[in-house]
């Protein structure tokens, strides 16, 4: 029989250890899943998780595409990680990430052609303002109302691509595009495209914003009094307001983070890599970055490895598609089941498995 | 023997790192009043988990009437007669007094039988109770009665109660008394659990005592003084806090007909609590649990806000600041809940310190956390307090109870309050730690403090206070000197008052 | 628009639905909270219409789809109640996976249809003139919808089981020390939850639209769980809630047809928005019924 024993205190050994364990294990199953598609198992895992690095023939192709996808990925986790920690849970990234990038092109495209250097930047803040205003939709109506967040935010996605599919086919629509749905193509506006800032490495601005996201949410958690606040209000709501801290002002601050930093995602996304406002612009990072917070186990370096291994498998995911004909789908099922397993193996971090002889009743 | 109801041989359950009862023996005869005696962590209720099939011994037997009793579940318990009373009931809040009873019987009968049966005995055993009632409603003393009435539905050979009178007034532990002797009078077995000594003496026939998980000793209640009980259920002697000079100062803390609604939708709302508190001085507040209590410590923590002009904290009207406001000037607060409420579990005595001596003891500037000065700040409490943990990195929750209440406490009490407000200072704690956080109030107050200290613990109030007090459905007595009370008064503090017309019992 | 027509689709748009929220009523009842209904949803969508398309019978589907979330419900149920992970972040990885895996089973079916789900007149009632044709004609899982809310209704109030399953979700600890095993009846919420989500899900793929598309339910999943707070855990109120949903969807759809001057946008998130406001009127007013153990964690120590 087996049992579990509470730990005195979650181990560190293991909290380290499952994000390994759980990638372990979704390649094994993984593996299965692909042999019963008729792939074979190891090469498709090798497509997956090598490949994009290392092929002699993709991997100059795939390897900036590393940096491009992890950077949304990261930016956003890193927010989201905020309000998880405090028990708030904002699943609505994506709608912030979207309502980022259409807020942030409107500003720009409102100053077309203008090639003032002070355009991107007022882009990139009217981006976050965006993600941030859609994200105190929830904040607001929880404080207010006491209105639960994590179904209001999940809501104002399916508003938001609403909004974006009317954005690109009609006020935002380019003008000199023939009728086409779709805004002008920001690649072709050198003011505000936000293109590599080196050649070939992926890196664009938004990879910069994530790395100083990164290190700004590992000062706030782990030296300043406001993260300290964030981190209390989720293990022990009661003893934060025991402490003196004001809930409501937690959870502004943190569902007002997670939504700017969504929404400059979006916005750098839109400026790079995307390059216009199209109807298919939502592609999902808001929930991958779901993901790729609790694999990171919400610890901000964590989540800088887990966003750079959640996009070699969106990349790996591709050449496996190109090259095996293994179905797109079965990549976010991989992600998926990344996350279950992760959650599955947890329950060694606070508890001590314990085999025990049956007892005699 | 015929009139041997229980016999327990050699029972023993061991938990990783704990013997919590080693080769405990003894019988309970029918138509007993048979007492459990030990102090918190004796093994007392890892024994009765055992009698009523929560646990499974590692070892020894149990005879039942003579024969092999194994009860592998609590309705195997149930059916062969053994019921019992949890000392935290286990009651559904939402659900109504009739749902609450069927809940806990094997074959219950149809709704309308039932609540038919509900009031039959509670008649025939005084205590009172409508089946229909919604049990959040419900007082403390009235759930016990769902409990009881929910055992003696099932017409019990043995019934065990697990600390009855620790939620109960002095009045309603009377007519809880009758109603155990009328039982007694029938034939039913009582184990009685306690580590009030004086009402096992009152009432109990025989006695067994719990040591560190062994049966220390038999004895006759009636025949043996408390003080020969208490030697041997704490083994040794331990200070009795020393007296104080009766010198009072000013009023620090005042409260002016404080009136607050509800929390939650089981909560107590406070209704025109007016008190006040004075340097040098402690103030005891007794009354049974739920009756305002926590939601006193929050309105003067300052977790709540009161409307203004409610309290005053030297000569100011703090009613609107917040708890760091009130930090800040000198008052303090200690929660009952240490896990949860006083401290958060997962995080670090370190980060429990910073919890609410981040201002006060500078740990925090310009917003950024001073780790190493935290670190030093939970190693002084540490150290002061006597507190047993491999180091200021363990989680809070790893922590005995009473380590950790000697944490919590001592953390405000190294702050230098003003003022200090605390409930239950001792709760769930050992003689020993209990007695030097008494010490450690009563040597705060010396030093110039005004102390509120909220309590169940009547003998404790008693033992620390200056003036006494009692909260009842949100509202407080007047307070007076300890020292003009006697139990009779106490109870009467306490709202005794409470259903005196059923304290006659038929036959 | 013909008003018979108008209320039997929104019959019709309400099943899904409301077969998801009773569902999820009953695992919440029993102090769960499993956010993973709209992954249940899809995947019983894509089981349901390849069963029904691989055999010919859309019975066989709605089974399969019933059985394949129940399955796919009770890996939560054993990561939440036996590895005791978080139900919020389990849920939303439920969500996840299924989206993934519904994917992935149906890219071969797309541009299929399913084959007819046949309407059941009931005998004498569906004669009744307008009243017949609007209310007692329809195919049987509207009418099994409907008696799910009735069965649920009637168990939670008078039988033992229900009290049980109310008496877990009220407080797991008191019913653990009363000797209930608390997993077990947990279990068992999550997979009714699961088999009814996968019920709704087949719905959609099999009548209501029918075919599948990817991501096909669109949310309502989520727009079920909403109900379930809107209806202040009471079947009844799931009823209403899922009917008035329905309602919207069918009216901003007719709108769309009719080809109004508002945007079509706008018309398409006016449910979404409306659960919103929803939500906002209900915790406004103090959502009330909420078990008492809804969410927590239960680990028994002895």
């Amino acid at each position: 029989m087996i049992r579990l024993e509470k730990r005195p205190q979650p181990s560190t050994l293991w909290t380290a250890l499952t994000p390994v364990l759980a990638v372990l294990l979704t390649m094994i199953v993984g593996g299965i899943m692909f042999a019963a598609l008729g792939k074979p198992p190891l090469e498709a895992i090798r497509t997956i998780f090598w490949d994009p690095l290392f092929h002699p023939q993709f991997a100059s192709y795939s390897r900036p595409q590393l940096l491009v996808k992890a950077g949304p990925l990261i930016l956003i986790a890193i927010g989201l990680s905020v309000g998880f920690r405090a028990g708030i849970w904002n699943i609505g990234a994506e709608g912030q990430y979207i309502m980022g990038a259409v807020i942030g092109a409107a500003v720009g495209l409102a100053f077309y052609p203008s090639d003032s250097v002070l355009l991107f930047p007022l882009m990139v803040v009217a981006g976050a303002l965006g993600g941030w205003l859609w994200a105190m939709i929830p904040a607001l109506l929880k404080t207010r109302f006491g209105t639960n967040e994590i179904l209001v935010s999940l809501m104002l996605v399916y508003v938001a691509e609403n909004i974006l599919a009317s954005a690109s086919s009609s006020w935002l629509r380019n003008p000199e595009g023939q009728g086409f749905p779709g805004s002008r193509n920001f690649k072709q506006w050198p003011a505000v495209f936000n293109d590599e800032l080196i050649a070939n490495t992926g890196m664009h601005w938004g990879v910069v914003a994530a790395f100083i996201a990164v290190i700004g949410a590992y000062v706030l958690m782990a030296r300043h009094i406001q993260g300290f606040n964030i981190r209390l209000t989720g293990e022990a709501p009661r003893a934060a307001r025991f402490s003196g801290v004001n809930p409501v002002r937690i959870v502004l601050l943190c569902l007002g983070v997670s939504g700017a930093l969504a929404g400059m995602a979006g916005l750098f996304e839109v400026t790079g890599p995307a390059g216009q406002i199209s109807i298919d612009f939502g592609s999902g990072y808001g929930f991958t970055a779901i993901i790729v917070a609790f694999l990171g186990r919400l610890n901000p370096f964590g989540i800088l490895l887990a966003g750079l291994l959640m996009a070699l498998t969106y990349i790996g995911g591709e050449l496996a598609q190109l090259m095996l004909g293994l179905p797109g789908a079965s990549i976010q099922l991989f992600q998926g089941m990344l996350l279950f397993f992760l959650l599955a193996t947890d329950v060694f971090t606070n508890y001590r498995i314990r085999f025990v002889g049956r007892e005699v009743a | 023997m015929a009139d041997t109801l229980l016999s327990i041989r050699g029972l023993t359950k061991a938990y990783p790192g704990v013997v919590a009862n080693d080769d405990v023996s003894f019988e309970i005869q029918k138509g007993e009043i048979h007492a459990l005696l030990g102090e918190n962590g004796a093994g007392k209720s890892t024994l009765v988990k055992m009698i009523f099939g929560l646990v499974k011994p590692d070892r020894g037997e149990m005879l039942l009437d003579g024969s092999a009793y194994t009860p592998g579940k609590p309705s195997d318990a149930r059916r062969a007669g053994v019921a019992m009373v949890f000392q935290h009931f286990s009651l559904f809040e939402a659900l109504d007094v009739a749902e609450n009873v069927a809940l806990g019987m094997e074959n219950p009968p149809k709704p309308r039988d039932l609540a038919r049966q509900i009031r039959e005995v509670s008649e025939t055993y005084g205590l009172p109770l409508d089946p229909s009632r919604t049990v959040g409603t419900l007082s403390a003393g009235e759930r016990q009665r769902v409990e009881i009435i929910r055992c003696l539905l099932q017409h019990p050979r043995l019934l065990i109660m697990d600390e009855p009178t620790s939620v109960l007034t002095p009045q309603e532990v009377e007519i809880l008394f009758e109603t155990l002797a009328k039982l007694k009078a029938e034939g039913t077995s009582i184990l009685y659990i306690s580590h009030k000594l004086e009402e096992i003496r009152t009432l109990c026939d025989e006695a067994t005592i719990l040591r560190l998980g062994k049966n220390v000793g038999t004895c006759t209640p009636r025949e043996v003084t408390a003080r020969q009980m208490a030697e041997m259920m704490v083994g040794s002697s331990f200070a009795t806090p020393e007296a104080r000079s009766a010198e009072k100062g000013e009023v620090l803390l005042k409260c002016d007909a404080l009136s607050m609604p509800a929390p939650g939708a089981f909560g107590t709302p406070l209704r025109e609590v007016s008190l006040e508190v004075r340097a040098g001085e402690v103030l005891g507040i007794g009354g049974v649990a739920g009756n305002g209590q926590d939601e006193l410590l929050m309105a003067l923590s300052g977790e709540r806000l009161a409307p203004k002009g409610a309290i005053w904290f030297k000569g100011e009207d703090i009613s609107r600041a917040g708890p760091m406001a009130r930090r800040d000037a000198g008052l303090l607060s200690g929660p009952e809940e240490r896990l949860g409420h006083a401290a958060a579990p997962n995080m670090s005595l370190t980060e429990n310190g910073v919890l609410t001596a981040s201002r006060r003891k500078g740990l925090v500037s310009n917003g950024f956390i001073d780790w190493g000065k935290a670190t030093g700040f939970a190693e002084e409490v540490i150290e002061r307090f006597d507190v047993r943990t491999p180091g200021p990195g363990t989680a809070a929750r790893a922590l005995s109870g009473g380590n950790l209440q000697k944490y919590v406490v001592g953390r405000e009490i190294q702050q230098d309050p003003d003022v200090f407000v605390v409930n239950q200072p001792t709760w769930g704690v050992d003689a020993a730690a209990a007695a030097a956080i008494r010490q450690a109030l009563l040597d705060l107050a010396a030093k110039g403090a005004a102390i509120i200290c909220i309590s169940q613990d009547l003998d404790e109030l008693m033992e620390i206070s200056d003036r006494f007090g009692a909260l009842n459905e949100g509202r407080l007595s007047p307070t007076r000197a300890v020292s003009e009370l006697d139990i009779e008064k106490i109870g009467l503090m306490m709202g005794g008052a409470h259903d005196m017309e059923v304290a006659h019992v038929d036959g | 628009m013909d008003p018979v027509l108008l209320v039997a689709s929104i019959m019709v748009s309400a099943t899904p639905i409301l077969l998801a929220a009773i569902g999820e009523l009953v695992t919440e009842k029993s102090g769960v909270l499993n956010l993973g209904v709209e992954g249940m949803m899809i995947t019983g969508a894509v089981m349901g219409f390849a069963i029904a398309v691989s055999t010919g019978s859309p019975l066989l589907g709605f089974l399969g789809a019933a059985v394949a979330s129940a399955v796919l419900s009770l890996s939560f149920g054993l990561l939440t109640q036996y590895l005791l992970s978080n139900q919020v972040a389990t849920g939303l990885g439920l969500t996840l996976v299924g989206l993934g895996l519904s994917a992935l089973i149906g890219s071969n079916y797309e541009g299929q249809r399913a084959p007819n789900l046949p309407k059941l007149d009931i005998p004498v009632l569906s004669d009744i003139p307008v009243l017949g044709r609007m209310l007692f004609s329809h195919d049987f899982v509207v009418y099994l919808s409907l008696a799910l809310v009735v069965a649920v209704w009637a168990f939670l109030k008078y039988t033992r089981a229900g009290l049980i399953l109310r008496a877990v979700g009220e407080d797991h600890e008191s019913a653990h020390a009363l000797g209930y095993k608390v997993v077990r009846v947990r279990m068992a919420a999550i997979a009714f939850g699961g088999a009814c989500a996968g019920l709704g899900g087949a719905y959609v793929s099999l009548v209501r639209v029918p075919q599948w598309t990817e991501g096909m339910t669109a949310g309502a999943g989520w727009i079920a769980l909403a109900i379930v707070v809107f209806s202040s855990w009471r079947p009844l109120g799931v009823l209403v809630g899922a009917y008035l949903f329905g309602g919207v969807t069918v009216i901003q759809l007719n709108l769309q047809a009719a080809g109004t001057t508002v945007p079509v946008e706008l018309l398409s998130m006016s449910p979404y928005l409306i659960t919103i406001l929803v939500l906002v009127v209900i915790s406004a007013r103090g959502a009330h019924g909420a078990p008492g153990s809804l969410g927590r964690p239960f680990h028994a120590s002895s």
